[in-house]
């Protein structure tokens, strides 16, 4: 942690510093923050995230106002809001394009985290802290789809309920109790609908725990070395905020053009079909963000092995920061696993097609190599490669490496020869 | 230069994803499809694109068509007659910001017989004892359904219970395109296939043998406007109409898209300046 800057400037900013320094803690974490200079766009998802959260909640609560949680008036309430609710159907929509660009947001950082190294030491527990957080968000995500009570909402409760019952002994009583019922019914729309109000305000709690031990070592960033010195940081506002903000509404363009102009295309056009029990769909396929875990969950032929495999293609990220033995953080300087990473993101990507489809032929095979290769990334490649690979040399220092980029850019871009120090000779703010 | 590329890099990797998954949700629903011998053309439809909007005449036959045709089997319940005279409805009149004053509307419920409830003696049944004591429909009442219950429903279309149409073309894949290719998609089963007792071949329809019989021929409504009704044109009204009772709000959406694109846009750009202008002096 950094020595506090702040400075009091009323006489009531200094009465409430003495008693509760909440505006010294806002001072050094978003104010005066030192944050490494070399951060690229892929650092700005935090920051996406956090408007992700905030935007699903408020949504959401407005949302919970006018929608009905009983299998009789659920599809009818939804389609209240969208049809009578003042601006009803900007709301929903906003709330349920903002769940799938939750998710493209939460993937990119993740892979962002997995190349620049970001969850080695010292931040294991931010790391671990993250997976507490996506897990919680698919929680979410999967009881908030099944609330309009549409075709894919109760098919979709009906395999992921199911799944729990192939744990053996407390299986089944962990279905009873996530029906409420017999089957997927009414009591479990009503549970559903409470859990999906409590799990945001738990994902906003370890979010700030996630920010917290961020700022105990503070950013990673693309070169993946330690922060040296005053010169290779800036504070972080205004730096980063307008940064920040400047991807934020970069995001949010994509976000309107989902929301205004095309917001079904995420979805399934089964869910504007009422739940019905007696007819199941052709395809019961979750939503786009869950389809690589589908994929794992049927590419094994065993129901219990298959449900054990989705969970540990999740809680292997738990343990990621032990099995990577590599001590250098950035990819950038690590040409092999680099190599590796890419056909670890392809193989992600070709498991979520192969979710989409049905099981069998091409897309079963491909959903196969892809689960091998997703569990050999881990537990196989991660931890040799760490051995054997020899990683090119890593720069001394965040300031160093930012002049000399500089530099071979000036010679680069002007066919001129520039020597280095002319570059660092250019005035720089006193930070 | 250099950071413009990069935000050229990040906005190509969000848009694979993005493609990605759009690739993955738009084939998971994918079935096999059959070639249909005469391909059904498609129309230009008002309401698609960034612009789009709804043919307000074209709205007002498709609900006829609706009305004349569809309803004789389907329902559409998440509709009242009210939402028939709000703005970007077929009715609206701005002389009427209220649709439950509009005359169009009024005139339209009370076309329809519902039950009137208790009379002030709790009695719901009518004077003659064979069935419940009936008003004249109100602009407040939910579109009638032509039957009591889908019991009902089914065995008087042997068997197959006719879908209620209030979010139809959302609730299709491929949306108000597939509804407008099936409806005038019907024809001969290829040579050497076996004919189905009360299915009806279409190349459309998954599976291609659907329970509704072909409805729309030329002329199979009158309008009262006095355009002439073919085919097409009838399915055209009232693949409209299905679509603006799906998505009443469509207009004032991409209107709203559209300024808040603009706005975006700008704010974009000026943050993007005063970005640069921050970082100017610092080697990044």
């Amino acid at each position: 942690m950094h020595e506090s800057t702040y400075k009091p400037a009323s006489g009531f900013t200094k009465w409430l510093d003495q008693r509760m320094p909440i505006l010294r803690l806002a001072h050094d974490s978003f104010v005066d923050f030192p944050t490494p200079k070399n951060l690229n766009y892929w650092y700005t998802f935090g920051g996406i995230l956090s408007l992700c959260l905030v935007i699903q909640i408020v949504t959401g609560i407005i949302l919970a106002m006018h929608y009905v949680p009983h299998a009789d008036y659920a599809f009818r309430s939804v389609e209240h809001i969208m049809r009578d609710v003042n601006h009803g159907w900007l709301i929903r929509y906003v709330h349920a394009n903002g769940a799938s660009m939750f998710f493209l947001a939460v993937y990119l950082h993740m892979f962002r985290g997995l190349y620049y190294g970001s969850y080695k030491a010292p931040r294991e527990v931010l790391w671990m802290l993250g997976v507490v957080i996506y897990l919680l968000m698919m929680a979410a995500a999967f009881l908030g789809y099944v609330l309009p009570w549409g075709q894919m909402s109760y098919w979709g409760a009906m395999v992921i309920t199911n799944l729990f019952a192939a744990i053996p002994f407390v299986g089944e009583p962990i279905q009873a109790l996530l029906w409420g019922s017999f089957t997927v019914d009414n009591p479990t729309l009503n549970r559903f609908f409470s859990l999906h109000y409590l799990v945001p305000f738990m994902i906003a709690g370890v979010v700030i725990l996630h920010i917290w031990a961020l700022h105990v070592p503070g950013n990673n960033n693309p070169l993946g070395i330690d922060v040296k010195s005053k010169a290779d940081t800036v504070p972080f506002h205004p730096y980063y905020t307008v940064k920040d903000g400047f991807a934020i509404i970069v995001f949010v363009i994509l976000f309107a053009y989902f929301v205004f102009f095309n917001p079904n295309i995420l979805g399934h056009s089964d869910n504007y079909i009422p739940a019905n029990p007696l007819a199941t769909p052709a395809h019961i396929v979750p939503e786009w963000y869950l389809l690589p875990f589908y994929a794992i969950l049927r590419a094994v032929p065993d129901k219990l092995m298959g449900v054990v495999l989705m969970f540990a293609s999740i809680l292997i990220l738990f343990v990621l920061p032990w099995l990577d033995t590599s001590k250098v953080r950035s990819l950038k300087f690590r040409p092999i696993a680099k190599q590796f990473f890419f056909l670890f993101v392809i193989a992600c990507l070709v498991l979520g097609w192969a979710g989409g489809q049905e099981a069998e032929g091409l897309p079963l095979i491909l959903a196969r190599l892809g689960t091998v290769y997703y569990f050999a990334y881990f537990l196989v490649i991660l931890p040799l490669l760490g051995i054997i690979e020899t990683p090119k040399p890593v720069p001394d220092s965040i300031h160093k490496a930012v002049l000399k980029r500089t530099a071979e850019a000036a010679i680069g871009g002007s066919g001129v020869a520039v020597p280095a120090g002319a570059a660092a000779q250019k005035p720089e703010r006193q930070i | 230069m250099k950071s413009m590329k990069r935000i050229v890099i990040a906005a190509a990797g969000v848009l694979a994803l993005s493609g990605a998954a759009l690739s993955g949700a738009a084939l998971a629903a994918g079935g096999k499809k059959i070639e249909p011998q005469n391909p059904v053309p498609l129309p230009a439809f008002t309401f698609n694109g960034t612009f789009g909007h709804f043919d307000e005449a074209s709205l007002q036959r498709g609900f006829q068509v609706y009305k004349e045709v569809c309803a004789s089997c389907h329902g559409m319940n998440l509709l009242a007659y009210r939402h028939l005279g709000q703005e970007g409805g077929p009715f609206y009149n701005p002389d009427f910001p209220s649709p439950t004053d509009n005359p169009v509307v009024k005139a339209i419920a009370a076309d329809y017989e519902v039950p009137a409830g208790p009379d002030e003696f709790g009695n719901i049944f009518s004077d003659d004892g064979l069935g419940f004591r009936m008003r004249p429909g109100l602009p407040t009442d939910q579109f009638k359904n032509p039957y009591q219950n889908d019991v009902e429903a089914s065995v008087a279309n042997n068997g197959a219970l006719p879908p209620d149409l209030s979010v139809i073309t959302k609730a299709r894949k491929g949306g108000p395109e597939y509804i407008y290719q099936l409806l005038l998609g019907y024809e001969e089963p290829p040579e050497g296939t076996e004919l189905k007792d009360a299915l009806y071949y279409n190349p459309y329809f998954a599976g291609g043998w659907i329970a509704m019989p072909q409805f729309i021929y030329d002329d199979s409504v009158e309008y009262a406007d006095g355009t002439v009704a073919t085919a097409q044109q009838i399915t055209y009204d009232v693949t409209n109409f299905l679509h603006w009772a799906a998505e009443p709000h469509l207009e004032q959406r991409k209107r709203r898209g559209v300024i808040t694109m603009a706005y975006l846009l700008i704010f974009s750009g000026l943050l993007y300046l005063t970005y640069k202008k921050v970082w100017a002096d610092v080697d990044h």
